[in-house]
């Protein structure tokens, strides 16, 4: 970013906007603005940080839930099952679409264009309609009732299009040198593409199913009526249980327990922000 | 080798299957809300459905146009307030932004992409909605507050696209304005921004997308009343909340209403995605 061009100094800078007052003012908004952002960001996260957390007591974490203790391990439970439910099948999902767009299909192929169709409405799709979708179809249709299978089903649709977009992306950053070198050793498709297309491709896959954690964690629309709403640990996968974002829905439709909600909010923004960090940090490997 | 071919050959029909599941999802998503919603449509009437003034699902009169005119209210709101302040920032970020900060700056706006809906919800329940209330008088659930909460929402999105189509412009650009007199600013504003137009514009049909789509976080801080919504401080509900608030309850025609509201939705969402080739398209020739 550093341009010899642009080494004004402050003394001239000052000149010259005197000179075009339109200028200064352009300067200043955009100073402005630029603080609304970080400020509404510090204020947003400070806030719920210094409510919530001397909410945070070892009352949440116990194993039952009653409207005593309020407890979010159930919830957290549930998001972890349903977190990795939705992953398992998505996951395989997305990478092996990815797979077939980016290394069987031919350029300019009608498949392809139509997958590029699909995935870009689906990650358009706003995730009550998903809700809907899952409740008509998982819930109503499959009849499996209101059940963390169904809110898993639900959601693992909702992240494919993630993972598949990362996925290719990671498989089209590696070199076309390597295939043709395998090739030329005698390696057929598949070794080709598991032993050496897919492993430096790893970061680049990882951070997107990372990125699709982060945003099952988050999801509430689509689970109401997909996963239901119930606060105990599931029996069954065919048993309603409802995530974390949903619970802190929850308390706040009850309204009596304003301070668990922000400590819920606390937990649910300790995770998020993780899942980010460990997503950069897993892409970063990649650039290496 | 016999056995090898098989191999190929069954790992080819496992990767196009997986392909094919993505089509299928998207024809399975269009059928059933088409199948579940449009039959209300007719029972309703389309015209009565789409452009009845009154939502009373207790004496069978369903009409969502307050809710189509909701979603579009907060929709423009949080595009007044979000798309100037977003396309700001971008700036900033492309060419002010010193080094040492942009790094935390970009985790900072990353992170406001991650936060849950209803973490937003609950921080406009708690901040906002009495700022409004003290500030403007009502109730503080309002058009007004969920419009700010809105903008605030579609930040990054609207930043990240942007940021990203402001780097892609040639430094040369930049830098011959500079060449021929141009302060930063007007170099910025006159050369470099009209240039990445296209992709300012897709960040900007992109955060339309999120904020119609936007369901928690507006349930909690816009007061859901269902009727025409009358002003800048009175509650209003939008398409989304329609469908979270009355599915727990809905029964037959009432249900179906709903569904059918989330295909009015799906249809915006899709318009808003023929938007977005179209800018793709335009971009391309």
């Amino acid at each position: 970013m550093k341009n010899p061009i642009n080494q004004s100094t402050f003394k001239r800078r000052m000149r010259e906007y005197q000179k075009r007052p339109a200028s200064f003012v352009m300067f200043i908004l955009v100073m402005l603005c630029a603080c609304v952002t970080v400020l509404s960001f510090v204020f947003l996260v400070g806030y719920l940080l210094y409510k919530g957390i001397p909410n945070i007591s070892w009352d949440l974490f116990a194993l039952n839930y009653n409207s005593e203790n309020v407890s979010l391990l159930p919830s957290l439970i549930n998001t972890v099952t349903i977190t990795f439910l939705a992953l398992s099948v998505s996951g395989p999902t997305g990478i092996f679409a990815a797979i077939y767009l980016v290394e069987y299909a031919k350029k300019g192929n009608k498949l392809v264009k139509l997958m590029d169709l699909t995935s870009e409405t689906l990650s358009g799709i706003p995730s009550i309609v998903y809700g809907l979708f899952g409740m008509l179809f998982f819930v109503v249709a499959l009849d499996w009732g209101f059940s963390v299978l169904a809110g898993a089903c639900t959601l693992a649709i909702m992240v494919l299009p993630l993972i598949m977009r990362t996925t290719q992306e990671a498989l089209r950053s590696v070199p076309a040198e390597f295939r043709e070198g395998a090739f030329g050793l005698g390696a057929d498709k598949v070794r080709v593409i598991f032993k050496i297309v897919l492993p430096p491709a790893v970061p680049g896959i990882l951070s997107g199913v990372i990125l699709a954690v982060g945003r099952i964690v988050g999801e509430t629309a689509s689970l109401i009526y997909t996963a239901g709403t119930v606060a105990e640990i599931p029996e069954s996968l065919f048993s309603s249980g409802r995530t974390l974002a949903v619970h802190m829905y929850a308390l706040f439709n009850e309204g009596l327990y304003i301070e668990k909600a922000y400590a819920t909010g606390v937990v649910l923004l300790v995770i998020v922000c993780a899942m980010n960090l460990l997503s950069n940090y897993v892409a970063k490997k990649l650039t290496r | 080798m016999k056995s090898k071919s098989i191999k190929e050959k069954v790992m080819h029909i496992v990767f196009l299957a997986a392909a094919m599941v993505c089509i299928m999802a998207v024809v399975l998503i269009c059928v059933f809300l088409l199948a579940n919603g449009v039959p209300a449509m007719g029972k309703i009437g389309v015209f009565n459905f789409l452009l009845g003034k009154t939502w009373r699902p207790g004496q069978d009169i369903y009409g969502i146009l307050p809710m189509i005119l909701g979603s579009i209210y907060v929709t423009a709101g949080a595009i007044i307030i979000g798309v100037p302040i977003g396309i700001m920032t971008a700036v900033f970020m492309a060419r002010y932004c010193p080094k040492k900060i942009y790094a935390p700056l970009k985790g900072a706006i990353d992170l406001l992409a991650g936060i849950p809906s209803v973490v937003y919800g609950f921080f406009g329940l708690v901040i906002i909605v009495p700022f409004v209330r003290d500030t403007f008088g009502g109730s503080g659930n309002s058009i007004l507050t969920a419009c700010v909460l809105l903008g605030f929402m579609i930040l990054p999105t609207i930043i990240g696209v942007c940021e990203s189509s402001l780097r892609a412009v040639p430094e040369e650009y930049y830098q011959n304005a500079l060449a021929l007199g141009a302060t930063h600013e007007r170099s910025i504003f006159k050369v470099v921004l009209p240039t990445a137009k296209s992709g300012v514009l897709t960040g900007v049909v992109l955060g339309i997308g999120r904020a119609i789509g936007e369901t928690m976080a507006v349930i909690m801080i816009a007061g859901n009343q269902a009727r025409m919504p009358k002003g800048l401080l009175k509650g209003v509900r939008t398409l989304t909340a329609n469908i979270v608030m009355e599915m727990g309850y809905a029964a037959d025609l009432h249900r179906e209403a709903l569904i059918a509201t989330g295909v009015v939705l799906f249809v915006f969402i899709l318009l808003i995605n023929l938007c977005l080739a179209a800018i793709k398209k335009g971009v391309e020739q």
